[in-house]
């Protein structure tokens, strides 16, 4: 017999609260390219990003602390297959352990060749140093910096703003 | 060993007395009331709407141990993140295709681990006293979305992840880089895990990707996220899968054929990823420390001391051939970063020392909602003796696990005969 379908689509639109930690941390990012973390004052530890409370003592953090803009990778992929609604592949991302930072962020890499899978791993693997580079359109949002690899030197080829050098 | 350490009154030992999988095939009657049936689970199911699917299974379970739903006391309805089926709370719909009206009905969703995590719901209501026979139900359709990584990308949260194009490959691909910096994981180690998956589901006429693959094809196949390739992944399986358990004292009442659930256990991790990784770390990305935990929980129910001694098969939830061995590490059988080269030695395969998924595992079959209730399942078919040609033999205790959120939550069982 026949058997039909029905196409059907969910778009659902939000207005996410932020909250304090989380305002401050974007704010900073949009109107100073800094990135921030909280200290676990139980601890020691420099959450980033940073959160109200910490996962490990469950008390509240205190202070804020600037982080970066160096950082070694913790943990990379790249991505070579498309996904509905995703970025154009191939692009690589990951997390990034940020200087005087205990946990790691997340961004994407840039200006590192895709086209060789083996050869871009080996440029992406772990502990290689990177620096934060932040766009000049910011907005408060997690894109608004990426990393990329050190000592490559000079102005940013995938266009970042020079800002968060130290 | 069945019953020891168990501490529960009066013996209610839960015993699960069967488990059909939609879609039919082994739905004999091989002892007078009990039987396991399987699934033909399937890229997409377009002859049964949802509740029809649901529906499926559970007739085939009810039918395969001569029990009607009337008989069920309570039912737990297993159903992950909603928007896999595009269907919100969709146990709403569900609810008559497993007959709960005027019973005890519950849904869970602890994500990839939502299958194991009912079977332990259904186990406690009967620990607990209150029912005697309890029926786990479920089912998914994943090919009907047809991309589920964007759909698990809104498992992220929207304060500081979703930005990124996170979604469960991408999760996991991350583990494996740690793996292969910490312990010298290659992609070959990873193949060896999909050849290995696929010739056992090869033997298996429920599992959705049966065709037999060699170490070339997988190295062959183009990359999704690296180190991921499409052959170190699992597909999006549409089909379900029934239990029904009852208690001790219901089984001898009724003269039931049983296998014994004998340790149950369950453990979380913290959300954010980045904390698994950086200075001080309680967990390493690289591993599955709180499914270790769950396993230590499960084994100290029923007894267990010597796992790598004591257990004879496991069905572990891997979706990823990566994230195999973190699994097995977890299980106890050996230790972490040691078990790669167990592969290539053959310890897991059908026919090694302790077989690993011999049913070819989440990694050939991925219907999300029941992935995990199959792999209590099949453990309690490989304990039970009656896996057919994937049968591993002389097994007599059996572990599973489910694995789900963020690499987060995690369910365990311990099934003997």
């Amino acid at each position: 017999m026949e058997l039909l379908k029905r196409k059907e689509s969910w778009n659902i639109g939000y207005d996410h609260a932020l909250g304090e930690t989380a305002s401050y941390f974007f704010a900073q990012v949009r109107d100073n390219a800094q990135i921030y973390g909280r200290l676990d004052p139980k601890s020691g530890r420099v959450l980033v990003p940073p959160r109200a409370f910490s996962d490990q003592t469950l008390q509240p953090t205190t202070d804020w602390v600037k982080v970066g803009p160096r950082g070694k990778i913790e943990a990379f992929t790249i991505v070579y297959e498309e996904f509905k609604t995703l970025p154009d592949p191939p692009y690589a991302f990951g997390y990034v352990l940020l200087e005087g930072a205990d946990t790691a962020i997340g961004g994407f890499f840039r200006g590192v060749d895709l086209r060789d899978p083996a050869k871009a791993a080996q440029q992406l693997k772990l502990g290689t140093r990177v620096i934060t580079r932040f766009g000049e359109q910011r907005t408060g949002s997690v894109l608004d910096f990426w990393f990329e690899l050190e000592g490559k030197g000079g102005k940013s080829k995938s266009g970042g703003a020079e800002v968060g050098y130290e | 060993m069945a019953k020891r350490g168990v501490a529960l009154r009066g013996r209610t030992l839960v015993a699960l007395v069967l488990a059909a999988f939609v879609l039919v095939a082994l739905s004999i009657v091989w002892r007078r009331t009990i039987g396991i049936g399987q699934s033909e689970f399937k890229p997409r199911r377009d002859d049964a709407n949802y509740p029809e699917l649901v529906r499926e299974g559970v007739t085939l379970a009810l039918n395969d141990a001569k029990r009607e739903l009337k008989d069920m006391e309570a039912v737990v309805y297993s159903l992950a993140p909603d928007a896999l089926l595009g269907i919100g709370n969709a146990e709403r719909l569900g609810v008559d295709a497993v007959g709960a009206r005027n019973k005890r009905f519950m849904r869970i969703n602890t994500g990839g681990a939502t299958g194991i995590s009912s079977v332990i719901t259904g186990w406690t209501h009967i620990a607990a006293g209150v029912c005697d026979v309890v029926l786990v139900a479920g089912a998914d359709k994943v090919g009907e979305s047809g991309d589920s990584q964007t759909i698990l990308n809104k498992i992220w949260d929207p304060t500081y992840e979703r930005a990124l194009p996170l979604g469960t490959i991408t999760m996991l691909a991350m583990s494996a880089v740690r793996a292969m910096h910490k312990y010298g994981m290659t992609e070959d180690d990873m193949a060896r895990v999909t050849v290995k998956n696929r010739a056992n589901a090869a033997k298996n006429p429920k599992a959705h990707l049966r065709k037999i693959v060699s170490m070339q094809d997988v190295m062959a196949s183009r990359y999704i996220a690296w180190p991921i390739k499409l052959l170190d992944a699992c597909p999006q399986s549409s089909g379900g899968a029934a239990m029904v358990l009852a208690s001790e004292r219901y089984i001898k009442r009724n003269k039931l054929d049983a296998v014994w659930i004998s340790g149950v256990g369950h453990c979380s991790e913290s959300y954010y990823m980045g904390d698994r990784m950086g200075n001080k770390i309680m967990a390493d990305h690289a591993d599955a420390h709180a499914l270790a935990r769950a396993f230590e929980r499960s084994y100290k129910m029923a007894g267990i001391r010597n796992p790598a001694k004591q257990v004879h098969v496991a069905e572990l939830y891997a979706p990823f051939s990566n994230t195999e061995f973190h699994a097995i590490e977890a299980t106890g059988v050996c230790k972490l970063g040691a078990s790669m080269r167990m592969m290539r030695d053959g310890f897991f395969d059908l026919g090694g020392k302790i077989p690993i998924n011999p049913s070819g595992g989440t990694l050939c079959t991925n219907a999300i909602a029941v992935s995990a209730l199959v792999r209590a399942a099949e453990a309690s078919l490989q304990v039970w003796g009656r896996a057919g040609e994937h049968q591993v033999k002389g097994a007599r205790v059996g572990i599973a696990s489910g694995n789900g959120g963020d690499h987060q939550f995690f369910g365990t069982m311990v099934i003997e005969s």
